[in-house]
């Protein structure tokens, strides 16, 4: 079953089209990643699953009606999304940042019920801000701050959950954190996830449906232990890989092949490259 | 040793400077929750609603003092007995029909152009973006130099020509700025564009004018509110009066679009809406205040910026800076009657002069701030 689907959609900024004919159904209660190469098309996709960009054939629907003709706060309850990029107004507080999530559930004569107080609370619980409500938002690191907006799309209380990049600009320990933090949202909270990652090894790690996007279209699309073979990302990249398992999930981990071996135009030596990337792993 | 002794001193600082943000951040926090039975609750911020009260006691006691000063001077209670309707015939001619028009003319200009303001800066989302700059005064300077200088029109005239070309001026950014909506950063540029165009019109039909013609397109352009009566004092207040709940009932979503169209798209914005809707309705405010007493210069950029700074809340703070607009445009009227004597000074020559240093301090803190 599929609450938010993609059919048929032609996208295009202006007069440049970036996929056509593009069907996408995003699997409940999963949490699905869409990965591809640069200008493949994937955060187009996710804008336009976001209802950010209206697509120029076909039609987004949400719960089997065009996302566009609902009214947008009834969406805004239904459906959060992560920015790419997002503006923290000058000297904001956390509490009163993560409290703006609270929006789409507020009118100008209900602003702020006992409700919206408890939720702001426990999502800046879940997302382990809680200590930093009253610090601006502004001195926090980017780590605290991608928490800090995530937890303001979580006070949204929605039951799906778009993100664009969560871990870009983000070093590996943030990184980590918060697609940790992802998978706790959709493994205790039974959200539906969809991110647009750039990291194939984090995508295989932590989606439930991985969704392979090249030019436009997709690829390939299923779980990442079905689908990750190193023809696929062959396909999608052009780059010559070995995929092993992870040695810490089970997962695909794609080990590019060296530059040498590259430049033979044949693939790795296998026990040489496996034990190159044990060593990664390892450290 | 000396190592350590630094790095102690750098912790040192760190810890001031973090308690000084820890108590900002708690004063800005404090807020007040109304809830009834039925379910309807509201949000206050307590500093912002006293910052609005003082502001509008201000406003309303510099409308008091400017009423009282003049050829004939009357002391406070003497004018709130006159308002109230007490005093003699005299007075009562020379509060109600001479002055009490130009007090209300200023307060309800300086409030459109504060409110106006606030909107122009938060769609913008750069504090520089007020109307002054973005072309509205020079547009609408255009409509009233042209029933000037073409036609010799009366008050009434000028102030219709003004309208126009501040209206006209409005429709003109928004065709050459739109791109599939509005987007604030090339409305500002467009503006600035259309405001150097059109001042060179605004010296093209200076040359075009005779001595009087000049004169009385200058003293129009300064921007007063010498010798206002009722008939200019119904415009503004119509506009006003549909105009200001307007905005206010898009504050909230206001709030919202500061973050990005993004996030507020995704918090359930009508992004492209909500932003035209309100940028229409600042035009209307900026044109019909503009007519009724001139392009007064920087109350728009100024009341948003010193209103954000007083209440300490983010957000476009509209109805306070509504209020500032009111408190400042009428403080800065009767100052320049007190230090200059009865309309000798037009207001907007004080309003320019205090502005120009606003704008230095703005630029410098943004500056350090790194903004721009």
């Amino acid at each position: 079953m599929s609450r938010l689907t993609a059919e048929q959609v032609t996208l295009a900024y202006d007069q440049r089209v970036i996929a056509e004919n593009l069907s996408v159904a995003v699997p409940d209660h999963s949490f699905t990643v869409i990965v591809g190469p640069n200008a493949c098309g994937k955060s187009t996709l996710l804008r336009a699953l976001s209802r950010m960009l209206k697509p120029a054939a076909g039609s987004v629907l949400l719960d089997g009606s065009a996302i566009s003709s609902q009214p947008a706060k009834k969406v805004a309850r239904t459906l959060g999304l992560l920015p790419q990029s997002s503006i923290a107004p000058d000297g904001i507080t956390v509490s009163d940042l993560v409290a703006r999530g609270r929006y789409p559930h507020q009118g100008l004569l209900r602003q702020w019920s006992a409700k919206d107080e408890r939720i702001v609370r426990e999502s800046m619980a879940a997302t382990g801000v809680d200590g930093l409500a009253d610090r601006c938002v502004d001195e926090l690191s980017g780590g605290q701050r991608q928490r800090v907006w995530i937890a303001m799309a979580l006070a949204q209380q929605t039951p799906l959950f778009l993100l664009d990049e969560p871990t870009t600009y983000l070093d590996i320990q943030h990184q980590i954190e918060v697609l940790d933090l992802c998978a706790e949202l959709h493994e205790e909270q039974g959200r539906t996830l969809v991110a647009v990652l750039h990291d194939l090894n984090h995508a295989a790690r932590y989606a439930t449906h991985l969704i392979a996007m090249k030019d436009g279209a997709v690829v390939a699309e299923g779980a990442p232990g079905d689908i990750v073979t190193a023809e696929l990302v062959e396909r999608v990249f052009g780059l010559g890989c070995q995929i092993i398992e992870d040695p810490e999930t089970g997962t695909p981990l794609v080990v590019p092949a060296a530059r040498r071996h590259r430049n033979r135009g044949g693939r790795a030596v296998a026990g040489q490259a496996s034990g190159e990337a044990a060593t990664t792993a390892a450290s | 040793m000396s190592a350590t002794v630094k790095s102690g001193q750098e912790t040192e600082q760190r810890r001031t400077k973090g308690a000084r943000r820890g108590r900002r951040a708690g004063a800005a926090r404090r807020t007040r929750t109304v809830r009834t039975k039925g379910g309807l609750s509201l949000r206050l911020e307590p500093r912002a609603l006293w910052t609005g009260l003082l502001l509008l006691a201000l406003a309303l006691a510099a409308g008091v003092a400017l009423i009282g000063s003049g050829d004939y001077p009357m002391t406070p209670a003497e004018v709130i007995a006159t308002l109230t309707g007490g005093g003699d015939a005299g007075r009562q001619f020379v509060v109600q029909d001479l002055r009490l028009p130009r007090v209300l003319v200023g307060l309800l200009v300086g409030a459109a152009f504060g409110i106006a303001g606030a909107v122009f800066q938060t769609v913008s989302r750069n504090p520089l973006g007020s109307p002054d700059v973005l072309g509205f005064a020079q547009g609408s300077s255009v409509g009233a130099l042209v029933v000037i200088v073409f036609f010799q029109g009366g008050g009434f005239a000028v102030a219709a020509g003004a309208v126009v070309g501040g209206l006209v001026t409005g429709l003109g950014i928004f065709l050459l700025a739109w791109q599939r909506g509005i987007h604030g950063y090339r409305f500002v540029l467009v503006g600035i564009g259309a405001g150097a165009m059109l001042y060179a019109m605004v010296l093209y039909l200076l040359t075009k004018a005779n001595i009087v013609e000049a004169t009385r397109a200058t003293t129009w352009m300064t921007g007063s509110l010498n010798g206002r009566d009722w008939s200019q004092v119904w415009p503004p207040a119509a506009v006003c009066a549909v105009l200001v709940p307007l905005l206010l009932c898009h504050g909230r979503a206001l709030r919202m679009l500061e973050m990005g169209d993004d996030a507020a798209a995704a918090l359930g914005v009508r992004v492209g809406r909500v932003r035209v809707v309100v940028l229409i309705a600042a035009v209307v405010l900026v044109s019909v205040a503009t007519a009724a007493a001139g392009p007064i210069s920087f109350v728009a950029l100024s009341a948003p910026q010193l209103a954000r700074r007083l209440t300490g809340s983010p957000g476009p703070n509209l109805l306070p800076s509504a209020l500032m607009g009111a408190a400042l445009l009428v403080a800065a009227d009767w100052s320049s009657q007190r230090l200059f004597g009865a309309d000798q000074l037009p207001v907007g020559v004080l309003t320019g002069v205090l502005g120009g240093g606003y704008l230095l301090w703005l630029l410098a803190t943004e500056r350090r701030a790194g903004r721009i």
